[in-house]
């Protein structure tokens, strides 16, 4: 049976090794999509709408299409057709520079009629609220489901809570824009460099939408900055660079702008839960019903999860869609866990104060999953539990200090899909390709780690190569938390074969047989002999004009699906401002084989401070009167930076060796746990996300009051 | 040009560059055409000779030659500036993130100091030592602040790093010895979103200890 092995075999797996491609990260060298420069470049831009709703009874490009410099202007959208939110796509051009593109768009002219439209889901749910949509209304119908016997559960809880719980719509803030270089080498062969998440499924679709067969678009993605489920196809640009740089015949640049990024680049669709739950004396969560909704803009897919991670068999929950005249969700960081996350978790408190039990041992009694159970025990001595204050906002002076716990669940464990080769030629360099590409995650480092491990070198004698489509060899794309889950496993059997193919070459030499040899650290030995004993270069020395080259298999034995997740939070929340600090989080992650230590605790710290961001600071502000976003910028959507950064304590609970993802889990627990550890310090409870200080002090007001 | 004048000029950033200029245009510069709907104002903006010279840069102590427009910015002749040479200045190392002073990731040293280069106008940086993240290390030999972010895992997708690396080198030149507290008000002017915070913290004390 397949096996990542014993831990204390390992030479690399599991320690912490600085990532491959960090000495071009910190000199610059390391080429984005954006700093992509191509002879004879063009710069392309898109006119976006300014309104939210509007009929397009005009567009005239001439002026634009007169202005030296300009190559090409391209309609995007047709005269007649409906602009239907913010940001939507008029039209495009192509210019020598940067600013003269950004001159042409100012010389394109649209004639709008402009309709009435909506940009929260509350307006678009009102009575006699403009319908946006001709073919379906704003609402959509409910789904519903309903398990176990909730009216039962109800009559026989000993406490009930009622409560609404509101999350809003958080946008990606990729900070590499999206975007691509597109460039024609001949009629029939494109070249694109693409910010993206996914080298083959942008490659697919720019074959499908120019009727080329795919191998005759190439997709490279040499380092991305940043896409957290919002970069996956090309999109409006993606076909619009390509498009223009086939009308002029140069390599075309089009990367979003900042505002644009916010406007259509996706985002996390906003949440409200009316829910009301019930316990037994005992401490049993027995009873839950949930009404809710949100909004992902002008197409639907506000999906989240509720209830989550806790038991409840007696449950009735029914949800429906918001539409508005907004920019549409994609995938973001664990869609739909974060946000049901904080509704569950702030109940499941609400619900144990009630009963007058420690919210911890509340969860205990509810939570089925033996991981967590371990977490909890662990981060609740880590952050010390004890300390807490046992009656919420007991403590003194201005500034009160509390603590929460937050828990979480990510599926993760990647599948099939995944080609790729190790090649290890005559004069000893390695070469590791496949088509996964990495987006930040150190997928190229855990490669080489792999890789390395099998022949006993170390992970920077690996040449690896990815994101790009090439070498033809197919990956699928990073979202989910499933690259390492579907490319590590590919790679170690890659691997093995070809150890196994040099050990064939090497076998007559020391007189062996192939399953008696073993890598060394730079060596080929005899198992039963070490004193037989040849040099890496000695052995693939004896492979003359040839090289081995094999591909892997995926099997499922090597990963692990299904991980748990545990934070805990403590809090200072200044009482006279408003302001709530982070202290300190210490966040239990289950992160099955974790290839790299070093890179899964970035990845930690990365979903704790992301998870902060949306339960203190970030929220899209769309404006009613104007139907524009009102922080559409990185002055106005606060993201976390270095003064909101607690003490993290980072744990990487690696529970068994099976290889998983941890990209998205460890975002999910922070929002409960932050939102807890502020009721347990000022005794009052926000529900509203993100906690802002003018909500702190509403709220301390209205319990003073 | 007078010192005066000369130091008058240095200090003018884009932002208060537009605020100096009328309401007039800066309408049309924050609303599109669409809406303003007024062919004057696009006109005033674009028609005509569009005055551009030749100038010289110092970055990383080499002379580059560009020719640029008034409202090129120091960011724009890095990343995409081709010089009268004809070729690509292609110092891509400063990132252009937020195009408005809010993220840091386009951060330059101007005679030492941390400068934001999307505010800063390229004629503006005539006459001073500009130090791009290209020209931090010693050739092969990485600053200490280098090695400390890779050996800390102190980068993600690596999009902000260098704006991180140069604003860390122009904090541990100031006050080689930082505390916490410092080293966060040192990088406050820089924004990361993959979350690499704690470990960037890590890396400038490391970083500091080498110093």
């Amino acid at each position: 049976m397949a096996s990542w092995g014993e831990a204390s075999q390992s030479r690399l797996i599991g320690k912490r090794i600085a990532r491959l491609s960090g000495k071009d990260k910190v000199t610059g060298k390391a080429k984005y999509t954006y700093d992509i420069n191509r002879p004879g470049l063009l710069y392309a831009r898109i006119l976006r709408s300014e309104v939210a709703h509007a009929n397009v009874l005009d567009i005239d490009m001439s002026r634009a299409e007169e202005l030296p410099g300009v190559k090409a202007v391209l309609p995007i959208i047709e005269v007649g057709k409906k602009l239907r939110y913010q940001g939507q796509e008029i039209a495009a051009v192509a210019a020598e520079t940067d600013d003269i593109a950004k001159d042409a768009l100012r010389l394109i002219f649209v004639d709008l009629e402009e309709l009435p439209f909506v940009v929260t889901k509350e307006d678009a749910m009102a009575e006699g609220a403009p319908q946006i949509r001709d073919w379906v209304g704003n609402k959509s119908n409910p789904g519903t489901d309903e398990r176990g016997e909730v009216d039962k559960g109800f009559n026989e809880a000993a406490v009930t809570v009622e409560a609404t719980y509101h999350t809003p719509v958080q946008t990606h803030v990729c900070l590499e824009t999206h975007g691509h270089v597109a460039e024609w080498t001949d009629e029939q062969n494109l070249t694109v460099w693409a910010s993206t998440q996914g080298v083959f499924g942008v490659r697919d679709d720019l074959a499908g939408r120019f009727g080329l067969p795919a191998n005759q678009v190439r997709v490279i993605t040499e380092h991305m900055g940043g896409g957290f489920g919002s970069k996956f196809g090309p999109g409006v640009e993606g076909h619009t660079a390509a498009q223009l740089a086939k009308i002029t015949g140069q390599p075309v640049k089009l990367m979003l702008t900042r505002k644009a990024e916010h406007l259509v680049a996706g985002n996390r669709p906003s949440m409200t839960q009316h829910v009301k739950a019930g316990a037994s004396r005992d401490g049993r969560l027995i009873a839950y019903d949930m009404k809710g909704y949100g909004t992902g803009g002008i197409s639907s897919g506000a999906g989240f999860q509720a209830p989550y991670v806790y038991s409840v068999a007696n449950r009735r929950t029914e949800r429906f869609n918001v539409t508005i005249n907004a920019g549409n969700q994609r995938a973001m960081r664990a869609p739909g866990h974060p946000q049901g996350a904080f509704a569950m978790d702030s109940l499941m408190d609400e619900l144990a104060e009630k009963l007058g039990m420690n919210p911890l041992e509340f969860r205990r009694i509810n939570d089925s999953n033996e991981i967590r159970q371990a977490q909890y025990t662990l981060g609740a001595q880590e952050i010390g539990w004890h300390r807490r204050n046992t009656i919420p906002g007991s403590g003194t002076g201005v500034k009160k200090r509390g603590m929460g716990v937050g828990s979480g669940l990510w599926g993760g464990g990647g599948g099939r899909g995944t080609q790729a080769r190790v090649t290890i030629n005559a004069d000893g360099s390695v070469e590791a390709v496949t088509g996964t590409q990495d987006i930040g995650t150190g997928i190229r480092t855990a490669i080489a780690i792999i890789v390395a491990e099998e022949f006993g070198l170390t992970p920077t004698d690996i040449d690896v190569k990815v994101g790009d489509s090439g070498p033809g060899l197919r990956s699928g794309g990073s979202g989910g938390s499933q690259t390492t889950a579907s490319v590590a496993p590919v790679i170690k059997t890659a691997a093995e074969a070809a150890i196994q193919k040099l050990f064939e070459h090497v076998a007559p030499l020391l007189q062996a047989p192939v399953d008696d040899l073993r890598v060394g650290n730079g060596t080929i030995y005899v198992a039963s002999d070490r004193t037989k004993t040849v040099t890496w270069n000695q052995a693939t020395g004896l492979l003359g004009m040839e090289s081995i080259s094999e591909g892997g298999n995926w099997d499922p034995e090597l990963r692990e699906k299904d991980v748990a997740g545990t934070q805990f939070a403590e809090v200072e929340v200044d009482t006279e401002t408003g302001n709530v600090q982070v202290l300190k989080i210490v966040a239990v992650q289950d992160c099955g084989l974790a290839i790299n230590r070093l890179t899964t605790e970035s990845q930690i710290n990365g979903g704790v401070i992301m998870g902060l961001g949306q339960t203190l600071l970030e929220e899209r502000i769309m404006d009613p009167q104007t139907g524009r976003m009102l922080n559409a910028n990185l002055e106005d959507y606060k993201v976390p930076g270095t003064f909101e950064i607690p003490e993290i304590k980072s744990i990487v609970f690696d529970t068994h060796r099976k290889v998983t993802g941890v990209g998205e889990p460890p975002c999910i627990p922070t929002l409960g746990a932050i939102a807890n550890a502020v009721y347990n310090a000022i005794g009052v409870r926000i529900r509203e996300l993100p906690i802002t200080p003018d909500k702190v002090l509403t709220a301390l007001a209205e319990k003073k009051a | 040009m007078s010192e005066k004048e000369k130091k008058q000029s240095k200090n003018i950033s884009r932002r208060s560059f537009i605020k100096g200029v009328g309401t007039g245009t800066v309408a049309a510069t924050v609303a599109p055409a669409i809406l303003v709907g007024n062919e004057k104002t696009a006109e005033a903006q674009t028609d005509g000779a569009v005055d551009s010279a030749k100038i010289q840069l110092n970055i990383n102590e080499q002379v580059y030659e560009v020719d640029v427009e008034a409202r090129t910015t120091l960011l724009s002749v890095l990343r995409d500036g081709i010089d009268t040479a004809g070729d690509n200045v292609d110092l891509t190392g400063a990132k252009l993130i937020c195009d408005r002073g809010e993220c840091g990731g386009c951060t330059v040293l101007v005679d030492g100091k941390p400068v934001y280069a999307c505010m800063m106008l390229a004629m503006d940086a005539q006459g001073q030592q500009i130090t791009t993240v290209e020209g931090i290390a010693d050739g092969n030999n990485l600053h200490p602040v280098q090695e400390a972010f890779i050996k800390h895992d102190a980068l993600m997708c690596g999009f902000c790093t260098p704006g991180f690396i140069v604003s860390s080198v122009a904090l541990l030149n100031e006050n080689n010895k930082p505390t916490i507290a410092e080293i966060k008000e040192g990088l406050s002017g820089n924004t990361c979103r993959c979350g690499t915070y704690p470990f960037i913290f890590d890396a400038v004390e490391t970083a500091s200890q080498k110093m």
